[in-house]
């Protein structure tokens, strides 16, 4: 069966900018696992001739004419933001852990 | 990598010709002409108030939900036909998850495995030694996605992102509409690859104008490719290949490519191993530098996005976009071929100077097709290449080059005072008239004035004098040419020529 690895959650977790702790990468791993083997068990019964499901609602084509309208005004945008600076958020340094 | 200087090697671009084969890709970004963004009504004026034009949609406020712009669906169907591509007739959204501050959802809506439109071509002209060569470029496809915020790093001794101490964030940009063309590998261009990318590019930015579908303005980078280069010895597999981003113009397109097969080739000569990697283009230096190693696809965690419907594209809706496609630059180029009265290579040094929009438009502006042709792909596209620009941003207008054209055809300019008339537009000056005016460039044509030079220059050339006057015609050219030194070029040589000739009774 699929199995998840603790490695694998340790890489999945770097991409998701989490931090985990040694314990928790155990922990999530396991219950990952259990995850992943419901859903295999789902695979097992759906056959060829049962198209995947990406949405619940049957809906094609549903599109905005190309018209623009005013946004948010700044203040707003502005006290919305954990820092801001010359307009702009401010946000930490990017390539630290490179 | 904290400097931008060259971090590697180069091998000159003949020799690696001579052992190795270049096979390129290219990845092109295109921001769409839309009034509004791709999932959101907010607007996309280019050069807006930082944070203006941004909405909860487009800050990936929780709660927000996308919904799609009708008319950059159709945008990119109608280039996907211009492109000669099959068109999906269904296909989803994906999001591609990443964490990077320039996406406040910390993902970005695009296409994965579904793109829109799949499996075209590009035919493009390139002008070679042996006359003009056509290529195809096989489009692999095109999908639909948004664009991202732009940072401006701070702090930091080199306001790059490297050593930075943070960023600020403009998010006016995220979500305008993109489109990613990408093509399958180009291989058997031979040392033609650089002029065969820059062909391409260029051929791209035209359909895209004529298809109305964006205005391409590269300096306001609405245009950005990404360009894979990879080398392998002839009858051997192909290499592996690096990507090199941030090539914003079509001149980088040419010096990236150029640059990468140099360093690659010196690389695998000296024993080395090219890594598949991301590298940084820098217009400074024309060379690129090390940049992080490629994120694999799976690391983005592609998904069908669950916050938007499909698109489902029906016969009659494609075939409606297939009816508002204009005439493709292809066959406009046949037709202004015809009507310029040029051949095939002229026109080959036309396309590749990237300077057919501007001949074209010189000619509606009443200049003749020759002085048009003459002057954009001589001496200006000289000038934009020394300058280092784009041609079409000299400011340069078609009235300017018609006023010209007309002065020159009245005997008040030749065509080395044209020249520094065009310097002077350029430098700043003024209007033609106004470099004229304070440069004092009319052509001497006053009589009197030219025979005084001429006297003088016989004075202190008796024996040419005398050989002239004997008969020998062709010595008249060391007399002219005093004539034409004295007066700083500012006379039209045939007349003095013939004042010579009057002047010293001899009858050709």
């Amino acid at each position: 069966m699929t199995a998840i690895t603790r490695s694998d959650v340790e890489h999945l977790a770097r991409l998701a900018r989490l931090d985990l702790s040694e314990e928790e990468l155990d922990h999530y791993a396991g219950q990952l696992d259990v995850i992943l083997q419901s859903v295999a068990r789902v695979s097992e019964v759906a056959a060829d001739d049962i198209p995947p499901t990406s949405h619940p609602i049957p809906m094609e084509n549903v599109f905005r004419e190309d018209v623009a309208r005013p946004g948010l005004d700044r203040d707003i945008v502005a006290a919305g933001a954990p820092a801001w600076e010359d307009d702009r958020f401010r946000v930490p340094r990017i390539l630290d852990e490179e | 990598m904290s400097t931008v200087s060259t971090d590697h090697d180069t091998m000159k671009y003949d020799d690696v010709m001579a052992v190795f084969e270049p096979v390129i890709g290219l990845e092109t970004h295109v921001e769409l002409g839309t009034n509004s963004k791709m999932f959101c009504s907010c607007p996309t004026a280019f050069g807006a108030e930082p944070n203006t034009q941004v909405c909860p949609v487009c800050l990936g406020m929780p709660g927000s939900l996308p919904v799609v712009n009708r008319m950059a669906v159709e945008s990119t169907i109608r280039m996907g036909l211009a492109l000669n591509c099959s068109i999906a007739p269904w296909c989803r959204f994906a999001r591609k998850n990443y964490f990077y501050p320039d996406m406040p959802k910390d993902y970005q809506i695009s296409q994965y495995d579904e793109p829109l439109c799949f499996d075209g071509y590009l035919d493009v002209l390139v002008d070679t030694d042996d006359g003009p060569r056509l290529f195809r470029v096989e489009i692999e496809r095109v999908h639909m996605e948004e664009d991202t915020g732009k940072l401006t790093h701070a702090g930091g001794a080199t306001g790059r992102i490297h050593g930075a101490d943070y960023s600020l964030v403009d998010y006016n940009r995220a979500g305008i509409p993109l489109i990613e063309i990408v093509t399958k590998p180009i291989a058997g261009t031979g040392a033609l690859a650089p002029a065969v990318a820059k062909a391409y590019v260029t051929e791209l930015r035209d359909l895209m104008r004529s298809l109305e579908v964006s205005d391409v303005r590269m300096e306001e980078g609405s245009l950005r490719c990404d360009v894979n280069v990879s080398l392998n010895r002839p009858g051997d597999e192909w290499g592996t290949r690096s990507e090199t981003k941030n090539v914003n113009s079509l001149r980088s397109v040419e010096r990236a490519v150029h640059s990468e097969i140099e360093r690659q080739g010196a690389l695998l000569e000296s024993g080395g191993r090219v890594i598949q990697e991301t590298r940084h283009f820098h217009e400074d230096t024309g060379r690129s530098t090390s940049g992080r190693s490629k994120e694999q696809a799976e690391d983005y965690r592609y998904f069908p996005e669950p916050d938007l419907v499909p698109v489902a594209a029906s016969a009659e809706w494609i075939e409606e976009l297939r009816g508002t496609l204009p005439e493709l630059p292809s066959l406009k180029r046949a037709r202004l071929q015809l009507e310029w009265g040029i051949g095939e290579h002229e026109l080959a040094t036309i396309v590749n100077a990237g300077a057919l929009e501007l001949v074209e438009s010189a000619v509606a502006a009443g200049v003749t097709p020759d002085a048009a042709r003459k002057w954009w792909t001589g001496e200006l596209l000289r000038v934009a290449n020394d300058r280092e620009v784009e041609l079409a941003d000299l400011p340069v207008t078609s009235a300017q080059i018609r006023r010209v054209e007309a002065l020159v055809a009245d005997g008040s300019l030749n065509d080395k005072l044209a020249r520094q008339v065009f310097d002077g537009i350029i430098s700043g000056e003024g209007d033609v008239d106004d470099v004229i005016a304070g440069r004092g460039l009319a052509i001497v044509s006053d009589d009197s004035s030219l025979i005084a030079a001429i006297d003088e220059a016989l004075a202190a050339q008796p024996d040419v004098a005398d050989k002239i006057r004997g008969g020998k015609v062709q010595a008249a050219g060391a007399i002219v040419g005093a004539v034409m030194k004295a007066t700083r070029g500012q006379a039209d040589a045939a007349k003095v020529r013939a004042l010579l000739l009057e002047r010293l009774g001899v009858v050709e």
